[in-house]
């Protein structure tokens, strides 16, 4: 066993002992509550620079299988769980989740009281985190994390994004043509498009309103990302370039933020934000309620009972909103062929309940 | 949760004496039940056989009818005090199978009573396992393969699809007289062709096996607006061919990638919709084959069960108050309001960025 230390940046720690690779890490202390996904989570390009706590006490259940990681590469910074599980039950898995985080270099810890840590979290806000563990343990670590640099005023889509273009062909016959900024995009997401017809061409996070144009798409799409949106301008700036030249937009989670700041709308940094697979989210016009899956730390500022404000582009309002505090998850814009929700409908992980999302994309572009 | 206007005295039956298919976990969801519906304001009247229970101390019904939990009782106390509405999803199997004879012999239709919780339907469609096989096969899902064999050739022809070891069940026997599982021909020459002997009807239902598979539940909640929630998960840490009454079980599940809860959840929500069950609870079983993930639907039970109570201990939702309150409820989300979680945004807005 090699011993390892939780340090926050405000002095609180927790001891336990090295999972994964050994050594120190800093990010984000944020908590997810999902008790199944954890391939797809730490594979989610929105979780970079964080570190992510485990509320589910039992992590590494199913092993590590090849299919359902959501990126290339493991994203988080840094890894926290309870009990980290010696066997693997699961008929896809290739090998254990221990030795995963070991070979891609990230650094985690377990051993540790999870539901304490959660609860300060909740009480204290996000903040600062490090992880150390065997020869990295000494002294003077809450002065390190509090060298490390914070999540606001983070611009880090780009360090996510793809930095060639690609094209995820339609399956079956090609309805429409898709232009879809990475700002940290999941699999799942041109996966669904691509079954309801699209044929998406993703364009890394640099990409102009011009060079998504440039695609001759029917509609545009802005991903989920990690980092602060009031620090992506760029993509703002693409945002309403594509509003000027009318075409339909879907957004989803860091899209959203955007859509909402290139309406005009500001955004804001949530106190611990919202992780995990189970979050209730109501349709303010028809009073339904999808159980959705979540990753948003920031959210839009906008009134939570749909009135309508007007903008540049028409006027917006809220479409969707968290039922647990009322917090912003879905814009709708009236006049524009616009659209965009803070939640994932792409799930992976979580719920499939709102994957008709997809299909009203495809609506909007046949209009 | 607003309420109907049109509902204003309910019968509730309860669990009865302590036995399978009515134990003391329908005593805990039944008197959750009562106490709902009269802080309501409905009129709650009681009946049942069990003077040793919660629900029926006084201060829970209205009217407390210590009587059999049988049709003809239940039809007396029905004549006696006419109530609007019956809910029998809270008491167990017998509570459920009263009102299901209750209703065949139109007692309930002669006094204008409404089942409420599910209805007559969604518990045959739950309880008739045909046509729980023909619900799952309609949306896409598997039930256990079988096949229904009338002599020794149509047995051996049957057993080249399903495979051994297969499950035989002799039709019309009772107490599952003439059944066994045979791993082999030549156990299959005997128990199959003493179940065609044993069958009044020379008929047996061979069905595969799915001993030893991973055995999963999900307890599920409704609303009329089809709102569906997964309550939680709970995963019998022994497989299948260990009663899950013998079973320790653990929720949520764990061993389940998010891909395959996902797939159980989604059949789950399928079947409930399917099966009908509109306001109140259901628990939908799986079995899921360790070697290859194929996922295979048991049963569902359109009522609170055995294993809602360990999932309202497990995860705090209150789902026996929930499944009494649902009926009659006209919706069960609330209206966007002002909540503290406004104040609390509010005071984190000092860090709002505009652009």
């Amino acid at each position: 066993m090699i011993p390892a230390v939780l340090v926050l940046e405000d002095g609180r720690t927790f001891r336990g002992e090295a999972y994964g690779a050994v050594g120190e890490t800093f990010g984000e202390a944020v908590f997810n509550t999902g008790m199944t996904g954890y391939q797809e989570t730490l594979t989610d390009p929105s979780y970079h620079r964080q570190v992510v706590v485990m509320t589910a006490p039992h992590i590494g259940n199913t092993g590590v299988n090849d299919e359902d990681p959501e990126s290339g590469r493991i994203w988080v910074s840094g890894y926290v769980v309870r009990d980290a599980s010696r066997v693997a039950s699961s008929w896809r898995s290739r090998r254990s989740l221990a030795d995963e985080l070991a070979a891609q270099d990230v650094i985690g810890i377990s051993g540790i009281d999870t539901r304490a840590l959660t609860r300060h979290l909740r009480e204290r806000g996000a903040m600062r985190v490090g992880i150390f563990s065997g020869d990295a343990i000494g002294d003077g670590l809450v002065d390190r994390v509090l060298a490390s640099p914070g999540m606001e005023g983070s611009d880090l889509a780009k360090e996510v994004s793809t930095d060639t273009a690609y094209v995820v062909p339609a399956k079956g016959d090609k309805r429409f043509t898709v232009a879809a900024m990475d700002l940290g995009l999941k699999r799942a997401t041109p996966w669904h498009m691509s079954r309801a017809g699209c044929e998406v061409h993703v364009l890394p996070a640099t990409a102009t309103a011009a060079d998504l144009l440039s695609v001759g798409p029917d509609g545009v799409f802005f991903s989920n990302g990690p980092g602060d949106p009031a620090t992506a301008d760029y993509a703002v700036d693409a945002m309403r370039g594509v509003l000027d030249a009318g075409k339909p937009v879907f957004g989803i989670c860091f899209g959203n933020q955007i859509l909402g700041r290139a309406l005009g709308l500001g955004t804001y940094k949530l106190r611990y934000g919202h992780r995990g697979v189970n979050q209730p989210v109501q349709e303010l016009a028809t009073g339904r309620v999808h159980v959705t899956s979540h990753n948003h730390g920031f959210a839009v500022d906008a009134p939570a009972d749909g009135t309508a404000i007007a903008t540049p582009y028409g006027d917006v309002q809220v479409s969707h909103i968290d039922l647990n505090d009322n917090v912003v998850e879905g814009l709708k814009c009236l006049q524009s062929r616009a659209f965009s929700v803070q939640y994932h409908p792409e799930a992976a992980p979580g719920p499939h309940d709102a994957t008709g999302l997809f299909a009203q994309f495809a609506q909007l572009m046949e209009a | 949760m607003p309420r109907r206007s049109d509902l204003h005295h309910v019968l509730v039956i309860g669990s009865g004496p302590i036995l399978i298919g009515q134990a003391a976990e329908f005593d805990y969801s039944g008197t959750q039940a009562c106490r709902v519906l009269r802080a309501e304001g409905l009129r709650v009247t009681l009946i049942n056989s069990n003077p040793a229970t919660i629900m029926t101390d006084p201060e829970f019904a209205d009217a407390t009818y210590i009587e059999p939990i049988t049709p003809e009782f239940v039809a007396k106390v029905i004549a006696k005090e006419r109530p609007d509405a019956l809910l029998a999803t809270l008491g167990g199997q017998t509570a459920l199978n009263t009102a299901m004879a209750l209703h065949e012999q139109g007692i309930l239709e002669q006094y204008g009573v409404e089942l409420i919780g599910a209805d007559i339907d969604a518990i045959n469609a739950g309880e008739d396992r045909m046509r729980f096989k023909e619900i799952v096969a309609s949306i896409g899902a598997e039930s256990a393969r079988s096949a229904i064999c009338h002599s020794m050739d149509e047995i051996l022809a049957a057993v080249e699809d399903l495979g051994y070891p297969v499950v035989v069940r002799p039709s019309f026997t009772m107490g599952g007289s003439g059944s066994g599982v045979a791993h082999n021909e030549e156990q299959l020459h005997r128990i199959a062709g003493g179940g065609l002997l044993a069958s009044p009807t020379t008929e047996v239902l061979l069905e595969e096996s799915i001993l030893g598979w991973k055995e999963y539940e999900l307890e599920l909640m409704r609303d009329k607006a089809d709102n569906v929630v997964v309550i939680c998960s709970i995963e019998n840490l022994d497989p299948m061919g260990v009663h899950t009454g013998d079973s320790v079980t653990v929720a949520p599940a764990m061993t389940l990638t998010d891909r395959e809860y996902q797939k159980l959840r989604d059949i789950s929500i399928d079947v409930i919709r399917a099966v009908g069950v509109d306001t109140g609870g259901c628990n939908i079983q799986f079995a899921v084959n360790p070697a290859d993930g194929r996922i295979v639907v048991i049963e569902m039970n359109p009522r609170v069960s055995r294993s809602s109570a360990l999932a309202s201990k497990a995860t705090g939702f209150p789902i026996a108050k929930i499944a009494a309150k649902l009926p009659s409820a006209t919706r069960s989300t609330r209206s966007p309001t002002t909540s503290p979680a406004r104040r609390l945004r509010a005071s984190s807005r000092a860090s709002t960025t505009s652009s």
